[in-house]
């Protein structure tokens, strides 16, 4: 493997921005027809080493050397990167939801005849590229009518029409259900067997640890090493450690759980999707949650678990049919967001970026926009109390910035979701429920997460925790419940787990006896 | 961080209004020099800032309202019908009920609050755009207007005219100056010195670092400086004038409005609606209550405005508030919102609205045509805008950038201007699925 040729060769790359260095000399070597890792925590350099790559920051911005295909090449921009053959695949896709599949894939990249889009063409050339990527769908069917697994191969498509060379995938499964990840990752092994050189920058270490042929460690904008991995014996703590340059003894923090009576109660609640009448997405859930205790919801994307969770918090979702909550064994009424925080509910979704957080606000803004009244006389802010509250929970939670006059915007997204936790924090509730806590965020950061939910619960308040990691689930919740096509399908006490009897429980409507 | 902005910072960066104004203000300066100078000293003439504040103060009324619309992300094309559908409702109930003046402005005000409820109610409750709600209210209320009026002007008479008209009277000693305005310059010099020393209190109770001593020395000087300056011109003009009642009128709502965009709950959500609906709602900012009181505000705003007006004028007419609307959005714009929503100041619009007037007035005084001012205008709207626009994209100081973050103190960090930050939360410029906002 080591034999083969560099394609790409990126020597001491620097770059700095006002006031910080992002990149203080990387180097980078990407064998053709490998898939190259690179891995590092948040804030390490490794997206702004891929919009150096792309030409997104110009030849000229940043310091070094590029090579690729054995000359030496300076982009302009990200055109002339795509014109060589470089495409990048972001975790925010780039498609139009409006569009079909096979507009999106020709999107700026049109056959064209006599001037005119050539249709025909670009019909059968969809058809081909969806087989090649191994996306059944009808090339006319509209990007928002299919689900995130699909739309990200539709972008891969799209590379490929494109002419791809060197495939980047920055956060590719991230958004994706299990059945989805591994769709992905086999075809990534597929496109090497075609000889197409990819780069994926990925936090689930345990799908780099299964595809990635070598793996570029970064931190604090330096190259700390890179692993062969079929030479070098390479498993998850081993790059782990080189990420955060020491070794996490252990993924989830130690804890004594100390559980205490029933705080919530959920009975027969059931929700209809927003739009199409007959779809029910929640089918008379019950379930419970004691003062101190961590509980899971397990369960593909779309079994009903978030629309649960919003549909409980203010009726945030859908349309409510029926169901009862009870706290502390008294009904409470919850028939909107403040309804919510008024009775010690507090949500964390699942896309911080798109609902969970104003991006234009600052740090301290964000902080207390839950819950104002706490820091207002007669509706008046005490901006004095506003930035002390911020400053204690940017210490208390580690959250990394200069100041919390920053705009939120430019956090990483572990530092965000401090953000959006301390938001919650401070409504001072009684149930927290945090819809994928963790997405998007790198390892040391998920560890202190991870902290805050058991202390959270250590302070005898109930917590949801909605993971698509089963791993996560098992290592951090007291009880589990799985869900599957808007049915809670079981519930399982942490002593009894078994990830194999969960997965069965997420994947079937069978309820299975309760342990 | 180069020498100049360390300056601007530390004369600027104690109090935030002031300092995220800087680059607006600059511009605001350096358009009075200039005119000062293509006038030959006419522009900064008692007379002629007199009649500025007379002639304007109703756009920036207007600027006021549709800052915050803006802000919530919405639009209102219906402002100037409104004025005058108002106009005329209270010359006409002044005329044929004889109703005192003073109630007639009571009318006037609950005119406007019911025409604002009324676009409200479309908006935020039955979710039509404003756009769409404003322009059939443009339509709708400058049809009505025409109507009750028979397209015809209706006088109103002397107590009305007051508050479009009106001066100070001339009380106590004989000193060669409007007395009322002297005091009211006297309040002005000593409200600046007080919120100079509240400043530097709250930063030292918060533990921030304050500038040094000199430099809110020179800061208080400049201010004091410039409102002495204008205080002796508004006071030293012909007797019998003095600062309008229409501008005092406008300074009360801008301080008013000012305090509640920036430090209450209650403003606060207008910006996280307009900044992020979705997350706004998750919060518990009630949503439609924002929208709709947003756009029953600005009903109330232009029925105010369109009193003014009539009042300065003497008479409602048919074309009374023809394409106001245009002047309060582009004073807006200058003045640094952000077309999507979400950001933007009460001050940056009220500077944008008098970068606005003092162009057109310098034009007018220079004998320019009514055809060339306008062309002027619209390019200068169209520059202002788009100068900032590419200074963002190449990450430089962003004059209207510095004055949309609403709730910042100005110099928290060398960060502030960094055009992206290395994290891995930056996505490349591309087009995301999510896209939110693009500011101006």
């Amino acid at each position: 493997m080591s034999a083969a040729p560099a394609l790409l060769e990126m020597r001491s790359i620097t770059k700095s921005f006002p006031g910080v260095t992002a990149l203080a000399g990387v180097d980078l070597v990407v064998r053709a027809g490998e898939i190259h890792a690179i891995c590092g925590e948040n804030g390490a350099g490794k997206s702004t080493l891929m919009k150096v790559l792309s030409g997104v920051h110009q030849h000229g911005t940043y310091g070094g050397e590029i090579f690729y295909g054995g000359h030496e090449v300076r982009f302009r921009g990200i055109r002339a990167s795509e014109d060589a053959g470089i495409v990048i695949i972001h975790q925010e896709l780039a498609l139009v939801p409006g569009m079909s599949i096979t507009e999106n894939i020709f999107l700026g990249n049109e056959p064209r005849k006599r001037g005119a889009i050539d249709w025909k063409v670009a019909q059968r050339r969809a058809l081909e590229l969806m087989e090649q990527v191994g996306l059944k769908e009808d090339p006319d069917t509209l990007i928002m009518d299919i689900g995130v697994g699909k739309q990200q191969l539709v972008e891969i498509a799209k590379a490929f029409a494109k002419d791809v060379k060197l495939l980047i995938l920055d956060e590719p499964t991230a958004a994706l259900n299990e059945a989805d990840s591994r769709h992905l990752l086999d075809l990534l092994r597929e496109f090497k067997r075609q000889g197409i050189t990819s780069i994926i920058i990925s936090h689930k270490l345990n799908e780099i640890e299964a595809i990635a042929d070598s793996i570029t460690i970064l931190r604090d904008g330096r190259t700390i090493e890179t692993l062969d991995v079929r030479a070098d014996g390479v498993n998850e703590a081993r790059i782990v450690r080189g990420m955060v340059g020491r070794e996490l003894s252990s993924r989830f923090p130690d804890h004594t759980p100390d559980i205490g009576e029933v705080l919530f109660e959920v009975r027969d609640w059931t929700v209809r999707h927003p739009i199409s009448s007959e779809r029910l997405v929640c089918k008379g859930s019950n379930f419970t949650v004691r003062r101190g205790e961590v509980v899971g919801f397990a369960g593909l994307m779309g079994s009903g678990r978030s629309e649960l969770a919003m549909s409980l918090f203010g009726r945030s979702y859908g349309v409510w049919l029926g169901g009862r909550i009870y706290k502390n064994g008294v009904e409470i009424q919850v028939k909107s967001v403040s309804d919510a925080i008024k009775h010690g509910l507090a949500y964390v979704s699942e896309d911080r970026k798109a609902i969970g957080l104003n991006l234009l606000d600052d740090i301290k803004t964000s902080v207390v926009a839950a819950k104002p009244a706490k820091i207002a006389r007669r509706g008046v802010i005490d901006q004095v109390a506003e930035y002390r509250t911020a400053e204690g929970y940017r210490r208390d939670l580690r959250i990394k910035t200069p100041s919390v006059d920053e705009g939120v915007a430019k956090l990483s997204g572990g530092n965000q979701q401090k953000v959006v936790l301390a938001k919650w924090m401070f409504t001072d509730p009684d149930l927290l429920i945090l819809d994928e806590p963790t997405r998007g965020i790198d390892v040391g950061a998920k560890f202190e997460i991870y902290g805050i939910i058991q202390r959270l619960a250590a302070q005898g308040r109930g917590v949801v925790v909605i993971s698509s990691e089963l791993p996560e689930l098992i290592g951090l919740c007291d009880r589990i419940y799985t869900m599957f096509e808007g049915t809670i399908t079981g519930e399982v006490a942490r002593a009894d787990v078994d990830p194999e009897r969960l997965m069965t429980q997420m994947t079937t409507t069978r309820k299975m006896p309760v342990s | 961080m180069s020498g100049f902005q360390e300056v601007k910072k530390n004369l600027f960066g104690g109090s935030a209004s002031v300092s995220r104004q800087f680059g607006m203000i600059f511009t605001l300066v350096a358009i009075i020099l200039l005119f000062q100078v293509l006038t030959d000293g006419l522009t900064l003439t008692s007379g002629n800032l007199i009649a500025v504040v007379s002639q304007y103060s109703y756009i920036l009324i207007l600027a006021i309202g549709m800052l915050m619309v803006i802000v919530a992300g919405h639009i209102d094309l219906s402002v100037g019908s409104i004025a005058a559908f108002t106009g005329i409702v209270v010359a006409k109930s002044m005329q044929n009920l004889d109703l005192p003046w003073p109630l007639a402005i009571l009318l006037g005000l609950a005119v406007g609050a019911v025409i604002g409820a009324w676009h409200g109610f479309w908006v935020a409750y039955v979710g039509v755009p404003a756009f769409i709600v404003t322009l059939a209210g443009m339509l709708v209320f400058r049809g009505g207007n025409q109507f009750i009026g028979n397209a015809d002007t209706v006088p109103v008479p002397e107590g009305f005219r007051e508050i479009g008209a009106g001066y100070l009277p001339e009380v106590g000693p004989s000193t060669g100056y409007n007395n009322l305005t002297l005091l009211l310059g006297v309040i002005a010099c000593v409200a600046v010195v007080w919120r100079e020393s509240r400043a530097r209190s709250t930063r030292r109770e918060m533990g921030t670092q304050n500038a040094p001593l000199w430099i809110s020395g020179v800061r208080l000087a400049l201010m004091v400086g410039v409102i002495a300056f204008a205080t002796l011109r508004f006071a030293g003009g012909r007797v019998g004038t003095s600062l309008p009642v229409s501008g005092i009128i406008l300074i009360v709502l801008v301080l008013a409005y000012s305090f509640y965009t920036r430090n209450t709950v209650g403003g606060r959500s207008i910006y996280a609606v307009g900044g992020n609906a979705r997350a706004a709602e998750l919060s518990g900012v009630k949503l439609k209550r924002v929208n709709f009181l947003v756009m029953t505000n600005m009903g109330i705003l232009s029925a105010l405005a369109g009193m003014i007006f009539v009042a300065r004028s003497a008479a409602s007419g048919p074309q009374d508030g023809l394409s106001w609307e245009l002047d309060a959005i582009a004073a807006v714009f200058i003045g640094g919102a952000a077309v999507s929503g979400g950001l933007g100041t009460i001050g940056g619009s009220i500077v944008g609205g008098l970068v606005m007037a003092l162009l057109n007035n310098g034009l007018q005084l220079m004998g320019v045509g009514v055809d060339l001012v306008q062309i002027i205008k619209g390019l200068v709207l169209l520059l202002a805008v788009a100068l900032d626009v590419y200074n963002k994209s190449q990450g430089r100081f962003s004059v209207i950038g510095s004055l949309t973050r609403p709730f910042r103190r100005q110099g928290s960090s060398p960060a502030a201007e960094r055009p992206d930050s290395p994290s891995d939360s930056d996505r490349l410029p591309v087009r995301p699925l999510t896209h939110r906002k693009t500011s101006v």
